[in-house]
């Protein structure tokens, strides 16, 4: 909503600057957005009339014109725009005058010829050219053919004004109305409003002899004014009506639109002008648009619409959609002689879903849908013939007719006053708070002790219930005036549920590992199921679909933490970040039988891990590329922080999403609680990767299920402990998991702890062998461990890997 | 005797002074004090001498024997001094060279503002609640006050699921889950930090975007308590010497409702560029909550009243750290993240 200042002054009498009051509106919940003055740097510019114009003698372009400001002197002009003509008004910038820019107008040579000043287009003066005609804005600027002669161009063009944007909050919609802003801006100021007095003189003619109103939905419309008024002249609207409008960000037409759009954001009445001789038998009839009925709106687009929609028609046709727009056939054109002016209230809500489901938004279904004020609908009808016959010659017929068939009454609300200052937890005093109220033309009209019966002016269909009243109260009295206080209740604990702690203990062993967490849109394209490699059946193609996404990139909820991380590599890849490891830990979205079955897809928090490049390197150390086991020792750590023990690892070679030879399950306590592995080289590929890359996705809630064993103190060994090595040479497919749970099986209670510590495959031993170096450390609670018991365990295990894998002692 | 005994003291003395290592003071410990050195064969021709000069010679090699002693371990210890010194000065290092590193995990800068903002209110007694980020229309809209057709839902680019299901458009929804949860408990203090959805995509705007949602219910409580809780977070989050301005504004879901400014930190509220000279920056939205929404909860509105906010975590975060360019915090440059 924009607004001219010196409009708003008409109303109210405003004894401070606009930025004051700006500011005085923004601290009571009307804000100011933005200020715009108009005058740009605009001094010495006046109207002038164009007497001659002759070609420039030495510039086929160029006119030599004869501009006088006061019928007398006469000032010899060089002016290159094409549209200046003899007889024409236009702003005259003087020899000294400025104009915006810092520009200032000297006496000059123009291709030989002298030029006494300059004719000024809209854009030299800095006018916003929002309200121009594309003729205005090709040359110079062509002003009404009654602008005074010699009026200083500010005054004319009201420069000296300011236009006030405000950025409503949507119950402040009564704010759609100069009127209604003054209200506001009365009670600020304690000032009293000054509303336009309606009078005019009627004629005769009866409007009950020309038309009729009809009301077949009377929920949907609520009430229907018309008026009549003929013998319209059409033509421009006088420069006070257009400056206002223009200033209201309105494009001026003619008299008798820019007639109903000035009452319209007078009092916030939409209006509407038909023609009234394409008015079939001078009827309206109100009612529901039948299904697949179709019209052609103001801005020549047919529209086809549903039953619920509301239509304006007469005794045969469509004649507009109900408050969102009028229909072609009744516009008012140079023609019109005769206008039937419509006034009405439409159910808000009606309003709303018509022009949403049409697209279609004016400014009429903006105040339409938001409530307008339904005690107005008559006065506006009467100020808009007034206007009709002052500025277009028009004669208004006698009578109006209201429609009005279930008059609403004004909301009454009771408020506690004790309440005012329990909720705010101030201390304003009952009179503050009734002269607030009083301020704001909401009226006491019962009063029992403590409690008031209170009731709303018409324009405030957003104060509903005493805590409105309270908000009135409170924003009136200042929000600065509420002091600062802590609730004084019973105490709570603060704390987070073992879940969330769990979840930020593994993003804590994650990061000390050095990976750095990363956060992605929880939407992905449905084409990564395909670079991904994922086959047709599997459970993560069935993505919920977002039905209205910005696009198909955001197309699916993710079932995959994939996407997100691999997209981050590549990223970081192309700004020459090579030696990556990132993780996120994030929900991940399955239908679980949603929408059928459930209420809502289940969202499971999943952690995902990628690494790839060199992770360490310094000048000490040879940078080493991480690995699988680079990988899986982070895994590894992470399960022994959140003290999971039961753990396993499981060759994995079926997920398309991993090198079949790199990849394994992880077990925990019996469940699977993901994958960890080298991504497969053609996934990789497929996001212009180059291998090779790492990755994990586990199932957090697995891990936060198991993870919350208490940590529980165990002894400090007592007795010195053994240690002996174990190199053994096996078969290649032999994995260390499959000797080392013999080591352990047959290493019985004094085995305290098995490491590898070497790996060796090469030229000393055989082709298809490897040899891997165990470290065993023996340990009794009790005693001193001999050599002859280790022997003997220690033998023991030799021979039962002998029995199993063939493993011999490496020489 | 007495002479050779002085001739031993001043020879054996020069010697001493003289000696470059611990090796030759070995050797002349030897040749001077040792079983065989000069001074004890001295001392074995005593036996030659009268009673009378015994005493006094005895005596006197005694002295001679305790000085040498003496200037030897003197000796020793210079020697071994800078010995020692010697060997430090070859093991010097560059001490400029940098220190082993090692590879640095950090946490998303969301992340950690999510975790201050927790521990400011879990000190307050909060709680911390979540909810589904795919929500019924139910929670997102209807119980919090805002009814199909509403205007106020202009206000939210909702992404639908269904006609019935949206991805949530704020954090609010979480408000009447507690409360059914907890109701009819007194006091209700959560915090729901999350990811919330919004179709809007620019400079300043992100699809996806993270709140903290914050409510309380209790009897009595004032708008004035909503005032001093924001302002111990706001001078937590941003500095002791902050300052908050509550404005009126509008939720459908609060009555009354205030936009809250947090002073400019770069300015100290004079006005500057960051905070478009108006000495203020806009942190989150708040009010007492709704008595239809309480209703919504099962609480009674005229038994308990209530408060709640929500604010931007990319906001308070950009504030924080000074960001100016909201898609940073999605772009996941490992330099972008390494700097927290």
């Amino acid at each position: 909503m924009k607004v001219s200042f010196k409009w708003l002054q008409e109303y109210v009498d405003i004894d401070i600057t606009p930025e004051e009051l700006a500011d005085r509106l923004t601290n009571a919940g009307v804000t100011v957005e933005y200020i715009e003055h108009l005058n740009k740097g605009v001094a010495g510019v006046v109207v002038g009339e164009v007497l001659e114009v002759v070609k420039h003698p030495n510039a086929e372009k160029l006119s030599l014109c004869q501009v006088t400001t006061d019928g007398d002197n006469h000032f010899q002009v060089v002016c290159g725009a094409p549209n200046v003509r003899t007889g024409q008004k236009i702003p005259f910038a003087l020899v000294g005058a400025e104009l915006p820019g810092g520009l200032k107008i000297k006496q000059a040579k123009l291709r030989g010829t002298e030029s006494q000043g300059m004719i000024c287009s809209a854009q030299e003066l800095g006018i916003n050219e929002e309200g121009l005609t594309s003729d205005q804005k090709e040359g110079i600027l062509d002003l009404d053919p009654t602008a005074p002669l010699g009026m200083d161009i500010i005054e004319y063009l009201s420069l000296d004004d300011c236009v006030l944007e405000f950025d409503l909050t949507p119950n402040r919609s009564d704010c759609l109305s100069v009127m209604n802003i003054a209200r506001e801006v009365a009670a600020l100021l304690g000032k009293e409003v000054k509303l336009p007095e309606i009078k005019f003189s009627d004629i005769e003619k009866k409007i009950e002899d020309l038309a009729e109103v009809e009301i077949k939905d009377s929920n949907l419309c609520r009430r229907y004014v018309a008026k009549i008024v003929e013998g319209v002249q059409i033509k421009p609207s006088p420069q006070w009506l257009k400056h206002k409008l223009i200033c209201a960000g309105m494009r001026p037409i003619n008299n008798v639109v820019d007639i109903t759009n000035y009452v319209l954001m007078e009092m916030g009445q939409p209006l509407h002008a038909f023609d009234y001789n394409y008015l079939s038998a001078g009827k309206i009839i109100v009612r529901k648009a039948e299904k697949g009925e179709k019209i052609t709106t103001l801005d020549e687009n047919e529209r086809e619409l549903t039953e619920d929609m509301l239509l304006i028609t007469d005794s045969q046709k469509a004649v507009g959609i109900a408050g969102v727009m009028g229909g072609l056939n009744s516009e008012v054109t140079h023609d019109t002689t005769t206008v039937l002016i419509e006034s009405a209230y439409f159910n808000p809500s009606n309003i709303r879903r018509t022009s949403t489901s049409l697209g279609l938004r004016s400014e009429a279904s903006l105040r339409f849908e938001k409530g307008i004020n339904i005690e107005t609908v008559v006065d506006a009808a009467n100020r808009t013939a007034q206007l009709l016959a002052e500025l277009a010659d028009g004669k208004v017929l006698k009578g109006i007719i209201d429609n009005y068939p279930n008059p609403i009454e004004r909301t009454k609300i009771k408020l506690e006053l004790t309440k005012v200052n329990e909720v705010l937890g101030t201390n304003i005093n009952d009179e503050q708070i009734k002269e607030i109220l009083s301020s704001l033309n909401i009226n006491i009209i019962e009063e029992n002790g403590s409690v008031i019966t209170l009731e709303i002016p018409p324009y405030r269909p957003d104060i509903t219930i005493a805590e409105d009243l309270i908000e009135e109260v409170a924003r009136l009295a200042g929000y600065d005036n509420i002091p600062t206080t802590l609730p004084f209740g019973a105490s709570s604990k603060g704390q987070k549920t073992l879940e969330q702690k769990l979840r930020d203990k593994i993003i804590d062993t994650i990061t000390a590992r050095g990976l750095t967490e990363v956060i992605s849109f929880s939407f992905i394209n449905k084409t990564n199921f395909d670079k991904l490699l994922i086959s047709e059946g599997d459970i993560r193609r069935q993505a919920i679909p977002v039905l209205n996404p910005l696009s198909e990139e955001q197309g699916y909820m993710r079932t995959t933490l994939f996407p997100g991380l691999l997209d981050i590599l590549r990223r970081n890849i192309n700004r020459r970040s090579e030696n990556l490891g990132i993780f996120e830990l994030g929900k991940i979205y399955l239908p679980q039988g949603f929408p059928e079955k459930s209420i809502l897809p289940q969202e499971k928090w999943t952690l995902g891990i990628a690494l790839r490049g060199e992770l360490v390197s310094n000048w000490q150390d040879k940078a080493q590329p991480v690995d699988f086991y680079y990988l899986k020792g982070i895994v590894e750590d992470m399960l022994e922080q959140l003290k999971i023990t039961d753990i396993l690892f499981k060759p994995c070679q079926d997920s398309p999403l991993y090198h079949p030879g790199r990849s394994a399950y992880v077990y925990v306590s019996g469940e699977m609680l993901g994958i960890i592995g080298e991504v497969h080289p053609q996934v990789a590929d497929n996001y212009d990767l180059a291998a090779r890359n790492y990755a994990a996705e586990l199932d957090v809630e697995l891990l936060i299920k198991l993870g919350h064993g208490p940590i529980k103190f165990k002894q400090l060994p007592r007795y010195p402990a053994v240690h002996r090595d174990l190199a053994l040479v096996v078969k290649e497919e032999v994995t260390a998991s499959q000797l080392m749970e013999v080591i352990w099986a047959e290493g019985g209670d004094l085995l305290s702890d098995v490491t590898i510590f070497d790996l060796y495959k090469g030229n000393q031993i055989a082709l298809d062998y490897k040899s891997l170096a165990f470290a065993l450390t023996f340990q009794a609670e009790n005693r001193t461990l001999t050599d002859i018991e280790i022997n003997d365990i220690h033998e023991k295990i030799q021979k039962a890997l002998a029995e199993k894998f063939q493993a011999s002692l490496r020489s | 005797m007495k002479e050779q005994l002085g001739k031993i003291k001043l020879e054996a003395k020069k010697a001493l002074d003289h000696a470059k290592n611990m090796e030759e003071l070995n050797d002349l410990k030897v040749k001077y004090l040792g079983k065989k050195g000069e001074l004890t064969q001295v001392l074995r021709g005593m036996g030659q001498l009268s009673a009378e000069e015994r005493p006094i010679i005895g005596q006197l090699a005694n002295e001679v024997r305790d000085e040498l002693n003496a200037t030897l371990e003197e000796q020793m210890n210079l020697i071994k001094k800078t010995e020692q010194k010697q060997k430090l000065n070859l093991e010097t290092i560059d001490t400029t060279l940098p220190g082993k590193s090692f590879s640095r995990g950090t946490k998303h800068p969301l992340t950690q503002v999510i975790e201050e903002a927790k521990q400011i209110f879990m000190g307050l007694g909060f709680q911390i609640a979540e909810g589904p980020e795919i929500e019924t229309d139910y929670y997102n809209f209807e119980a919090l006050n805002l009814p199909k057709d509403h205007p106020a839902r202009d206000m939210q680019d909702t992404f639908y699921i269904t006609p019935e299901v949206v991805l949530r458009t704020h954090t609010s929804p979480v408000q009447v889950r507690s409360m059914e949860k907890l109701n009819p408990e007194v006091p209700v203090k959560i915090i729901c930090p999350g990811k919330v959805y919004r179709k809007d995509d620019d400079a300043t705007h992100s699809p996806m975007f993270h709140q903290i949602e914050g409510l309380v219910i209790d009897k009595g409580i004032r708008m004035s308590d909503l005032k001093g809780v924001l302002l111990v977070f706001a001078q937590q989050m941003f500095g002791a010497d902050r300052k908050i301005r509550f404005r009126p504004s509008y939720f459908p879901f609060t009555e009354p409702s205030a936009e809250v400014d947090v002073s400019c930190g770069i300015c100290d509220g004079d006005g500057c560029k960051s905070c478009s000279y108006t000495g203020w920056l806009e942190i989150l939205g708040s009010g007492m909550v709704h008595p239809n929404v309480l209703k919504y909860g099962g609480y009674d509105p005229t038994e308990v009243t209530g408060f709640a906010f929500g604010m931007g975590v990319e906001r308070i975060a950009m504030l924080k750290y000074g960001i100016t360019d909201m898609r940073l915090l999605f772009e996941n440059d490992i330099r972008f993240l390494q700097q927290f």
